[in-house]
């Protein structure tokens, strides 16, 4: 196992960097990074704590794996008590910060208190110290991470940091790393935010930072692995061709595509908002949204889209930030962005894609209370006077105005950034909140998939698809094909793989290993 | 037969699976600071591209060492660097016109590719085939047959 067995911890009042020896009997038993972090957050803080209190923790961690070339084996974890569902938040990310955080001597950085004013962790080959942010506060992630690399005269920095959505503290902010990986879920980045901690930004270049107990057998290991997601159909031919969005006209066939706010389970517009249509080329220009596909560290199945807007959408006209290639949509937020609000157009999902990754917010719970707020707008409940434009269902420019104004906490956007549970209780209807602990159901109708229903209904940190994705069993029939609107067997099948995603989410691996590694 | 890299930007999804491979053949390591090819992201352009040392036929870097330490490689063309030898005076970094050969402050030394004896790990470890290792008189046969594929001069097949 690749530990430094060291642990960052840094005290935000004190403005002290300790390095503290890495709980070996805690890594045994928890493994690494979800079960890990988790142990070291419940056994620290007082679980009554409010989130946004200096008594909350924020926990970046790396797991076994991370930092190694085993495929996939970049995932790091951030895990803090969450402002959204008040339960422990787990958000992973992959990208190259989490390789570079074990590079430089650490499996873990614990922060503590808050400090007084905005600073960022600096983090070079067993330093670390913290510093003056104060230049950064009211940046964007891009800017950030943009004026760090040039401050200390290294591109080869990486940096993890919230944008303006943490530092207003929009409920579901997150935290993202390499311009377009997310710690997406939960609001770890209100938490961050709440500590006046803009940015984590690292440099890692030992080769003694971890030692693998028998190295030409861990090497041997890693190219076996390669070559069975090579070979595995939807590791090595699905993900990489069209990314997690192979899944967008499936799911709509199958009628779990829960479409405007949950009201309709398939989308008339499924398809141009697919996998299959970010390959097309546009009539407008002649070009296709897609650019290429783009890998995490270490990742032989590179399922990351990497998309380049038409320069003449009416959301961009003015604005060159957005006219360059960045992150794309992956299945989830295509839906939340828009089938979630009957919205279409694939290019201003696109765009809203890139707010959430320049300004670091959630697109899953985002898009998903936008939708809610339709459905409260065409019953009457929301008045165009209360939001400052009309926003019915499939009104593209709402979803655009509103992805605008949500990180920056102005207009209407500040409701919007409460979540759907907070918005559909203020305007007295939360039962059109589609949410479980707070946390909205991502891109899957749990009576289409009734699976994944109870993996929603269960999971431990509100809504979410990876916690136990039965969409495996249900859709792709991986390890049996098991009928999606049956109960029976279901709830043995989804402790399975509840069991297995814990065990991933702990390693330093990624998800998409299970289709070809798991059950 | 000689042999080179032959790298195919297009292929490349910056996974750094090469740049782990280079550092654990040299190092033992996973250490990608260490990596003798970088893989660079132009983000904004969605490029990706593997680059490193071309083993020029007549390279500037063992033109320019004082002390001889760059030494031809009979069997696999490339230029090695002789770590007993060098003495870390960067010349080499200076003379060499695409940067691919860098000092490395942990030894003291200068690092570059040595094409791992004929048998580079950065070309076995590439997921995608961007980096390959190909006869070197024929690194454009795969581009060229793909631009072969394109013609269509016999009209009674349209």
């Amino acid at each position: 196992m690749a530990w430094t067995k060291n642990v960052l911890r840094v005290n935000l009042e004190a403005g002290t960097c300790i390095t503290e020896p890495l709980n070996m009997a805690w890594a045994h038993d928890y493994m690494g990074q979800r079960g890990l972090g988790t142990k070291y957050l419940v056994s620290e803080i007082d679980p009554k704590v409010d989130p946004f209190s200096p008594k909350n923790k924020l926990i970046f961690v790396t797991g076994p794996l991370t930092g190694t070339m085993a495929a996939t084996g970049g995932r790091y974890s951030v895990v803090t008590k969450g402002p959204l569902t008040g339960a422990i938040a787990c958000s992973n990310s992959g990208g190259y910060f989490g390789a570079e955080l074990k590079f430089a001597g650490w499996d873990m950085v614990i922060f503590e208190g808050a400090s007084a004013k905005p600073v960022y962790l600096l983090i070079t080959d067993g330093q670390a110290e913290l510093v003056d942010a104060t230049h950064l506060w009211g940046k964007t992630v891009w800017e950030t991470e943009g004026i760090i690399k040039k401050q200390h005269q290294d591109p080869q920095i990486r940096v993890a940091s919230i944008g303006r959505a943490g530092e207003n503290r929009v409920l579901y902010a997150g935290i993202v790393n390499d311009l377009h990986r997310a710690a997406g879920r939960s609001g770890v980045g209100a938490v961050m935010g709440s500590k006046n901690l803009k940015a984590v930004a690292v440099r890692g270049t030992r080769t003694d930072a971890y030692q693998i107990a028998d190295p030409e057998a861990f090497f041997a290991a890693t190219e076996a692995g390669k070559k069975v997601l090579a070979a595995n159909g939807v590791t090595g031919q699905g993900l990489p061709t069209y990314g997690t969005q192979v899944l967008m006209n499936v799911i709509n066939e199958l009628g779990a595509l829960p479409t405007r706010n949950h009201r309709e389970v398939q989308f008339e517009g499924a398809k141009a908002i697919s996998g299959e249509a970010m390959h097309e080329k546009r009539p407008t220009d002649g070009k296709a949204n897609l650019v290429t596909n783009g890998a995490c560290f270490g990742c032989t199945i590179a399922c990351g889209r990497i998309s380049r807007m038409d320069p003449n959408h009416f959301s961009i006209k003015d604005k060159p930030q957005y006219k360059g290639a960045s992150g794309g949509v992956e299945y989830e937020a295509a839906w939340a962005l828009g089938a979630a609000n009957g919205v279409s157009d694939l290019e201003a999902l696109t765009y809203a894609n890139f707010l959430c990754n320049e300004d670091g917010f959630d697109p899953i719970s985002f898009g998903a209370t936008v939708g809610a707020a339709m459905e409260l707008y065409e019953l009457g409940l929301l008045t165009k006077e209360e939001v400052g434009f009309e926003l019915p269902f499939g009104s593209t420019e709402a979803m655009v105005r509103l992805a605008e104004l949500t990180a920056i906490g102005e207009g209407f956007g500040k409701t919007i950034g409460l979540g759907s549970k907070r918005l559909c209780a203020k305007y007295g209807r939360p039962e059109l909140s589609m949410t479980v602990k707070g946390q909205e159901f991502p891109a899957y109708d749990g009576r289409g998939l009734q699976g994944m229903g109870l993996a929603y209904a269960t999971s431990n940190r509100g809504a979410c698809h990876l916690r136990g994705y039965m969409v495996s069993p249900e859709v792709l029939g991986i390890p049996v094909k098991m009928e999606p609107q049956a109960t029976e067997g279901k709830p043995a099948m989804l402790k399975a793989f509840q069991d297995l995603t814990a065990v991933v989410d702990s390693s330093g691996l990624c998800l998409f290993t299970t289709f070809a590694w798991g059950l | 037969m000689q042999k080179s890299l032959q790298i195919d930007p297009n292929k490349c999804t910056g996974c750094l699976q090469c740049e782990m491979a280079c550092s654990w053949e040299n190092y033992r390591s996973f250490t990608i600071a260490k990596s003798r090819i970088k893989v660079f992201s132009f983000h904004h352009e969605g490029r990706f591209v593997p680059y490193t040392c071309t083993q020029c036929d007549e390279a500037w870097c063992m033109t320019a060492c004082p002390v001889d330490a760059i030494q031809l490689d009979p069997v696999t063309g490339a230029k090695i660097v002789l770590d007993p030898t060098c003495v870390g005076c960067k010349v080499c970094t200076i003379a060499c016109p695409f940067g691919t050969i860098n000092y490395v402050a942990q030894t003291g030394k200068v690092q570059k590719c040595d094409l791992c004896d004929g048998a580079p790990a950065c070309a076995k470890a590439c997921p995608t085939a961007a980096i390959t290792y190909v006869d070197s008189d024929w690194t454009g046969f795969e581009k060229m047959r793909q631009w072969a594929g394109k013609t269509d001069t016999n009209p009674a097949t349209v």
